[in-house]
């Protein structure tokens, strides 16, 4: 048996295993981190911001998503501080595009929503950038909303890691950042995509939903496609 | 959104940043003060920007004070055709609900019906009686709260009682029942929307192929327990109107009191319908000049012509052309338009109702009376649905892709014909809509109301008391949503102006 490391977490102490991040120790021991790219079976990206953490000797925060734990490593996952950074972070996924839960099939099932709701954000402090932005709806089945895409990356390393046709990626830079199927074609004309929907099941947001749904019935499985990554031993 | 999730106004886009408080950009106050704290940053945003959508009434006075014209303007906001392009047809039922939070289930149906003819599909049996169900308890609602809460203070105390308690508080001492019974009657209402859709409000329950879940064989004995008090207070409702009618004469004679043509729904037979049927034209003495117009065909006798004042467009039947093909629709024109109701104690209604005011009636003030009427037909025929063991059906909701480019879905609304034309392109996405809106059709017709109306009551350079009730008092008896038809979000205010003879403003009123 792999010898474990000590780590304490909001003062309690719990045995880690080596090369784990702060995040799945966490969550192995019930304790809760909000986070919002990571996904279980994928690898970890640190793109969104919402699990930073405060270490202590580090004067700096962390994301939990993506710092593996190391004996003797003391984690607080929560402190006003933080909890004003992490609304500020989704204040600003907000002001960002068009998210209009009113009219959005994820509403009510969507990880963006649901952490707003937890961390008490009731409205945006800062000024929306209303960028115009395309709906792609060329796929037979499914359909593409960037006014609601968040950039968290889930669908392209679904799509890349699991599924093996890597037919996402995010193309520009800073606020012009895309998510690009196929090196811009239109998501229909993709050849390498599988239709197989994995990365709609992985989309946080109401971004990638199937077509047909309306309103609030777009509910998503993300933890079934992170599991076809244990199911395979890890490969 | 839901509760308290950040209201984002992108969906507005002809106003960038529309919204009435001022957008402070700041580190909250628990956070220690630190380098990273954002910049403080204040916009301001006038008040004025707010108003999307108004309507406005001028009265036009000559040197001797008397009423020489009025006009009704109402602003539109422009830009909502332009905003659904690129977007999910299958999106429109839930995005053109939010258009009017006092109408959101017309909107569902007329768009789901819309959305119906693209995808070329007939919904299962079930799913259309449940719709109609739901519409019908939208009805029932809808009236109580013109009848009850919006115009019962002016029909029930008079015109001229105090303005200080002619209101709840003046109906709650006068007519404690009347005011009990209409509550009743809208909670009614509400309840069966409720129990349906799950969410009072904006259900999503209504959507393009029929509904997304069945009728709960539960809710339905709730409802048919409820229904003969409802049925009851509609009754008792009709005695005393009728009883209190005639104290009006001069309402009578003034609210848009001239002939029109009118316009609504009918079944194959020619009677009343609220969910599904086609378009019938009559013209002001009553012939029929057009019958059992396809949805689909609507735009070859509504044409849409653009006022100089005003952004809401004015149809107006084609054939006969702008604007002599001036039409009226809503409770009064369906009345005149059906040769029958269909259901029973509606029908025998209906026939003492033309015995009374004539087959075609054309003062704008029965509307309130139409108004009972058609509540009596949808609470009949919320039992027959009811009653019937296909709406318990378990299919409700029929898939299917894009098969046509284009689709209209039309109902009758509380308020009036609505109609909902979409084109779309190969893959589903909008290119082109087009929404024409019960207050919209009777755009027209209230303008001209309000002239007669001012003509009778404005004299001198002050609006009087009595004159701006009845001026409000006639745009309420259309019941006209002035938040659907500007397309703005909330209630809408209306702002009365007297205009002297140089243009100048000599008195200005606000009431909601
Ligand atoms: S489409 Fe969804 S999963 Fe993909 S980057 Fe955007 S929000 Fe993330
Ligand atoms: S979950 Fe760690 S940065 Fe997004
Ligand atoms: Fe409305």
């Amino acid at each position: 048996m792999t010898e474990k490391v000590k780590v304490r977490i909001d003062g309690q102490v719990i045995a880690a295993t080596p090369g784990q991040t702060i995040l799945q120790a966490a969550r192995d021991n019930d304790k809760y981190i909000p986070a919002l790219c990571y996904m279980e079976g994928l690898s970890a990206v640190g793109a969104c911001r919402l699990c930073m953490v405060e270490v202590s000797g580090v004067a700096r925060l962390l994301p939990a998503c993506t710092t593996p734990v190391q004996e003797g490593l003391a984690v607080n996952t929560s402190s006003p501080q933080l909890q004003s950074y992490r609304k500020i972070a989704l204040e600003l996924l907000f002001a960002e595009r068009n998210h209009v839960c009113a009219v959005c099939v994820s509403s009510g099932h969507c990880e963006l929503q649901t952490l707003a709701q937890e961390h008490g954000v009731t409205y945006v402090r800062y000024p929306y950038n209303f960028p115009k932005l395309e709906v792609d709806t060329t796929h037979p089945k499914f359909v593409l909303d960037h006014n609601r895409c968040i950039l968290c990356s889930r669908c392209v390393r679904t799509c890349a890691e699991i599924e093996g046709a890597h037919v996402w990626d995010v193309a520009g830079r800073g606020i012009q950042s895309r998510l690009v199927s196929e090196l811009k074609r239109p998501w229909g004309e993709a050849t390498s995509c599988t239709s197989c929907g994995k990365c709609v099941q992985a989309c946080p947001t109401g971004a990638m939903a199937e077509k047909g749904f309306g309103v609030e019935e777009m509910t998503k499985k993300p933890a079934v496609v992170g599991r076809l990554t244990s199911m395979r031993g890890g490969r | 959104m839901t509760t308290k999730k950040p209201t984002s106004p992108a969906k507005k886009p002809t106003s960038p940043a529309p919204m009435d408080r001022e957008l402070v950009a700041y580190a909250p106050a628990a956070e220690p003060a630190e380098a990273r704290r954002p910049v403080v940053k204040k916009i301001t945003i006038p008040h004025v920007s707010r108003i999307e959508g108004h309507a406005r009434i001028t009265i036009k006075l000559d040197d001797a004070g008397q009423v020489i014209d009025t006009q009704f303007h109402v602003t539109q906001i422009r830009g909502f055709e332009k905003f659904v392009e690129g977007r999910p047809y299958y999106e429109m039922p839930s995005i053109t609900a939010r258009i009017c939070g006092i109408c959101p289930i017309s909107h569902l149906l007329a768009s789901s019906k819309a959305c119906d003819a693209i995808m070329a599909v007939r919904i299962p049996d079930s799913a259309a009686k449940l719709r109609e169900l739901v519409h019908c308890a939208q009805f029932v609602q809808s009236h109580a709260l013109s009848f009850f809460h919006l115009s019962a203070p002016d029909l029930l105390l008079g015109m001229d009682f105090d303005p200080a308690r002619r209101n709840v508080a003046g109906l709650l001492e006068e007519h404690p029942d009347a005011l009990r019974d209409g509550i009743a009657l809208r909670k009614f209402g509400q309840q069966v929307i409720e129990r349906l859709a799950k969410e009072r409000i904006h259900p999503s329950w209504i959507v393009p192929g029929g509904v997304n879940a069945p009728f709960d064989p539960e809710a339905r004995e709730k409802t048919l327990a409820e229904w003969p008090a409802a049925m009851a207070i509609v009754k008792r409702t009709l005695a005393l109107w009728k009883k209190t009618l005639d104290g009006f004469p001069d309402e009578i004679a003034t609210f848009s009191n001239f002939p029109t043509m009118y316009c609504g729904l009918v079944g194959p037979d020619g009677s009343l319908r609220l969910y599904d049927g086609n378009l019938r034209f009559i013209g002001p003495d009553g012939s029929i000049v057009a019958d059992q117009v396809k949805p689909g065909d609507y735009a070859n006798y509504i044409g849409e012509a653009t006022l100089a004042d005003s952004y809401l467009k004015a149809p107006y039947y084609k054939p006969v052309g702008y604007p002599e093909g001036i039409y009226r629709v809503g409770p009064l024109a369906r009345l005149n338009v059906a040769d029958r109701c269909g259901t029973p104690d509606a029908d025998k209604e209906l026939e003492e109702y033309r015995q009374r005011l004539g087959r075609i009636v054309q003062s704008g003030f029965h509307y309130h009376y139409a108004r009972l009427i058609e509540a009596t037909y949808a609470l009949e025929r919320m039992k027959e649905l009811l009653d019937d063991p296909a709406i318990l059906g378990t299919k409700a909701r029929a898939h299917a892709g894009v098969n046509n480019l284009e689709g209209t879905g039309i109902i009758e609304a509380p308020r009036g014909t609505l109609i909902h034309h979409y084109k779309v392109d190969d893959n589903g996405a909008m290119t082109w809509a087009n929404l024409i809106v019960a207050t919209g059709h009777n755009n027209l017709a209230i303008g001209r109301g309000v002239l007669q109306v001012a003509k009778r009551f404005v004299d001198g350079n002050k609006i009087q008391e009595g004159a701006l009730n009845r001026v409000s008092a006639l745009v309420r008896a259309y019941d006209p949503c002035l938040s659907c038809s500007t397309h703005a979000l909330g209630t809408v205010p209306l702002l009365l102006q007297l205009q002297g003879p140089d243009g100048q403003l000599l008195d200005e009123v606000r009431s909601e």
